[in-house]
């Protein structure tokens, strides 16, 4: 037990569970989006991929870092716009047609990659974000060393978090996404688009969620491997459900999660001798479960999630 | 008048298939003048005002609107946006609002430019006190809609037209939920307004409301305008005629000493997900050759009672006892078992299979009968032939016994589940409902096979949000208010509506 409290006082714990964190925060805020006008994005796994994909790429073309960034969010948008158009106006089923965008965007990352990069075994490096040093703040005892370890995307991640928020409560923006995704009749019935704002808060969502990738090759690490969004996209599906579809409380979903896999990641050097590593593996994840189980049961549902809604219908 | 003429409809029409909903139907309105909008369901109202409203594309036909200025213009059809800035301001029966947001943001949504990075809270919240001042109509801004009662829920979807500076005012089916009292409350406040220059058209079967409220009635059957009369000059009869096109008899209603009781539910709780499917404590007793009325606001326990009556919800406290035998096992096998019928509430979704057969839906109560199976292998054959028998002694009428249940209109499913349900004879009828929705003739058809079944000596519990129905059909009448159950010893309309909203109890 004592190891335990010692890792959680550790400042290197906190900062490597925000690290881990910040593609969870932007993908949860992505989806929290999607989903609060009423549409389940199961593309966030491969929109995952295509941004840490494109983000990359474009960097290693020669853009720079913040180019990267774009593009990467440019191409989540684009993978958005193809999941809002078959769900919102067309009215498939969201799961068939999030998982179908899941399965063609990662194919068509790894296939780019492939075939601008034939010929080499070991993936080519960019130079990444680096920490974001700000004088005298970064001195600060023990949280100058957890905050100012992280990189300019971690920051926005966290001013993501807050934009979300405002938006959603403090804009008349906000509050047609709200009553979009409970009852797309009030919208209509007071002369607004349901398509319109349906397809804008996917596409919006799904550049939030390719930034999450973006920074997995961008800041995290400094290249592209295959697998290595490993099933990011699907906790943060998870962590929606946990977070009420607030902003606020999806921050603190992804924190836990990334302090349970800072956690084990301790743990396994720590006590790995008598458990298998799998164990300290598959911890956050069954962590999550609970924790889910927990708050999902008393999820409100945005009321219109997964509802198509066509114009004119009796 | 026709110099303060507000609006004209001119020669609207519209079709969903093959289904004609609206042939050619023209309509003026004028300035401070409350409209009627009179019809069986199907004739084509609601159709007919979401083509104003621009929900709906007519297939032919224009409308004109009073603008700034001398003379009507077209009004852009098939955009809502177009019809709101004509001042046309629709609340619809089923209510367009978000329940998750506040009554003020409902009230707002679509108001503000989207773009903006900041709302403007005070000047609406100024502009909403000062309506509902003007207009009487008061709701607690704050709270979200969900949480409200449907009445409070009606008051905002009107403050919600309202605030968009309308000067016609649609309302579809306004009291269909509201108790008498607040439907009296409304009316004259939709009056007040009139006054003030509110041009209002209200869409309605209702026909005492109807004649006391409004200037002008316009009465709509398959679709086309048969008629307009002036209200002072109308009566029940006359109106009621114009809708149906014939007179409608009334049931007769043979007088019978109740038998033996059938059912008593004694001390019975149900603990539902809220309170409003709940029950406390209710205890009542239905006989033989007796209808119970159970009068009261939907949302109110109904739910639960008749959940607990056709086995879909467990009691948490009290007794279910069936012809004297204690109901043990709560779900529906048992009770079909025990000799009760059920006619649902939302026949749609709970009374029929919509992707079976006419056919099958009509044998689905009784599977586990020889005439139907043999080992789990359905008798086609006499599933089929059945069907036929009782398509045609119950007049169910549709595309025929072999294609889907779904295809039928509301009144022919209805009849459908009533010859189902009589086939056998229950012993105990639950009545949800029974004629919501459906037009005066199959209203009339299931009031007539009630009381033959009350005849026969079945025991029937008639649950029903419409106090005509139950004062005609009822032999005994009982009061549901949030999940308590008053037996009620009056017929007075007044006395029952204020049990009705809990406040005589």
């Amino acid at each position: 037990m004592i190891d335990i409290l010692q890792i959680m006082l550790s400042e290197s714990f906190w900062a490597a569970s925000l690290r881990i964190a910040t593609p969870l925060i932007f993908g949860v805020l992505g989806a929290l989006l999607c989903e609060r006008a009423g549409v389940l994005n199961l593309g966030i796994e491969g929109i995952f991929v295509v941004g840490a994909m494109t983000g990359w790429m474009a960097v290693w073309l020669g853009a720079g870092l913040w180019g990267g960034v774009l593009v990467a969010a440019i191409a989540g948008a684009g993978f958005g716009l193809i999941h809002a158009i078959l769900t919102v106006p067309l009215g498939l089923s969201q799961h068939v047609s999030g998982l179908g965008v899941t399965l063609f965007a990662t194919s068509v990352s790894y296939f780019t990659y492939r075939t601008a990069l034939p010929n080499v075994s070991s993936p080519p490096r960019i130079e990444p974000f680096g920490a974001l040093d700000i004088p005298v703040l970064s001195d600060l005892p023990f949280l100058g060393p957890v905050l100012f370890q992280q990189t300019a995307l971690t920051w926005l991640a966290i001013l993501m978090v807050a934009i979300v928020w405002y938006v959603l409560n403090r804009t008349a923006l906000g509050v047609a996404i709200k009553a979009v995704g409970d009852n797309p009749a009030s919208v209509d019935a007071q002369g607004l688009s349901v398509y319109g704002l349906r397809i804008g808060a996917v596409v919006a969502g799904s550049a939030l969620m390719a930034l999450g990738g973006a920074f997995l090759t961008m800041s995290a690490f400094d290249a592209f491997f295959f697998g290595m969004v490993n099933g990011r996209g699907w906790i943060c599906i998870a962590l929606v459900i946990f977070a009420s579809w607030r902003p606020g409380k999806a921050l603190l979903g992804a924190l836990l999660f990334g302090a349970f896999d800072a956690l084990q990641v301790r743990l396994q050097t720590e006590v790995g001798a008598f458990l298998p590593s799998q164990v300290f593996l598959a911890a956050p994840f069954v962590l999550s479960i609970i924790a889910l189980v927990i708050a999902a049961r008393s999820a409100d549902y945005p009321r219109a999630l997964l509802t198509p809604w066509f114009k004119g219908q009796r | 008048m026709t110099a303060n003429k507000v609006l004209s409809l001119e020669g609207l029409s519209k079709r969903f298939g093959s289904v004609v909903a609206n042939d050619d139907v023209s309509l003026d309105l004028h300035r401070g003048e409350i409209l009627a909008l009179l019809g069986e369901n199907g004739a084509g109202k609601t159709t007919l005002m979401n083509m104003l409203f621009g929900h709906y594309l007519p297939d032919s036909g224009s409308v004109h609107v009073a603008g700034e200025g001398e003379g009507l213009r077209p009004l852009p059809l098939g955009h809502p946006q177009a019809a709101l800035q004509a001042g046309i301001g629709m609340v619809h029966q089923h209510f367009t609002l978000a329940e998750n947001l506040s009554a003020f943001d409902n009230i707002m949504l679509g108001s503000e430019p989207l773009s903006r990075l900041r709302r403007d809270r005070a000047a609406g919240r100024t502009k909403i006190e000062q309506i509902m001042t003007d207009s009487g109509l008061r709701a607690e801004l704050e709270v979200p809609v969900g949480r409200m009662s449907v009445g409070e829920r009606q008051r905002v979807e009107i403050l919600k037209a309202l605030y968009r500076d309308v000067t016609i005012l649609v309302l579809d089916e306004p009291t269909a939920v509201l108790t008498p009292q607040e439907a009296d409350t409304l009316f004259e406040n939709i009056g007040a307004m009139a006054k003030e220059g509110l041009s209002v058209i209200f869409i309605s079967h209702k026909l005492r409301e109807v004649l006391a409220f409004s200037h002008r009635i316009a009465v709509l059957r398959h679709g086309m305008k048969v008629g307009e009369i002036a209200s002072a000059d109308a009566d029940e009869r006359t109106i009621a005629r114009m809708m149906v096109g014939a007179d409608t008899p009334e049931a007769e209603r043979e007088s019978l000493e109740p038998g033996a009781p059938v059912l008593r539910l004694e001390n019975l709780s149900v603990v539902g997900r809220s309170r409003r499917d709940s029950l406390s404590d209710a205890s009542l007793t239905v006989r033989r050759h007796e209808i119970l009325g159970v009068a009261g606001v939907s949302g109110n326990g109904q739910g639960a009672l008749a959940g607990v009556i056709s086995g879909l919800m467990p009691p948490s406290a009290g007794t279910v006892v069936i012809d004297n035998d204690n109901v043990d096992g709560h779900d529906p096998l048992t009770l079909i078992r025990a000799g009760v019928g059920r006619i649902p509430e939302d026949r749609h979704r709970d009374g029929i299979v919509g992707s079976m057969s006419v056919a099958e839906n009509m044998v689905i109560e009784r599977l586990d009968d020889p005439e139907v199976q043999t080992r789990g292998f359905l008798k086609r054959d006499a599933v089929q032939s059945h069907a036929e028998t009782l398509a045609r002694d119950y007049d169910v009428r549709g595309p025929g016994v072999e294609a889907n249940a779904r295809l039928l209109s509301g009144g022919n499913i209805q009849k459908m589940i009533l010859a189902r349900v009589f086939e056998r004879s229950p012993k105990l009828i639950l009545a949800n409902q029974p004629t919501r929705g459906l037009d005066m003739g199959a209203a009339a058809e299931v009031a007539r096979r009630l009381l033959e079944a009350r005849s026969r000596g079945a025991g029937i519990i008639l649950i029903s949000e419409d106090l005509d129905e139950i004062l005609s059909l009822s032999d005994r009448i009982m009061v549901i208010h949030d999940g308590e159950m008053i037996e009620a010893d009056t017929r007075d309309r007044e006395t029952l509506g204020l049990m009705m909203a809990g406040e005589a109890a």
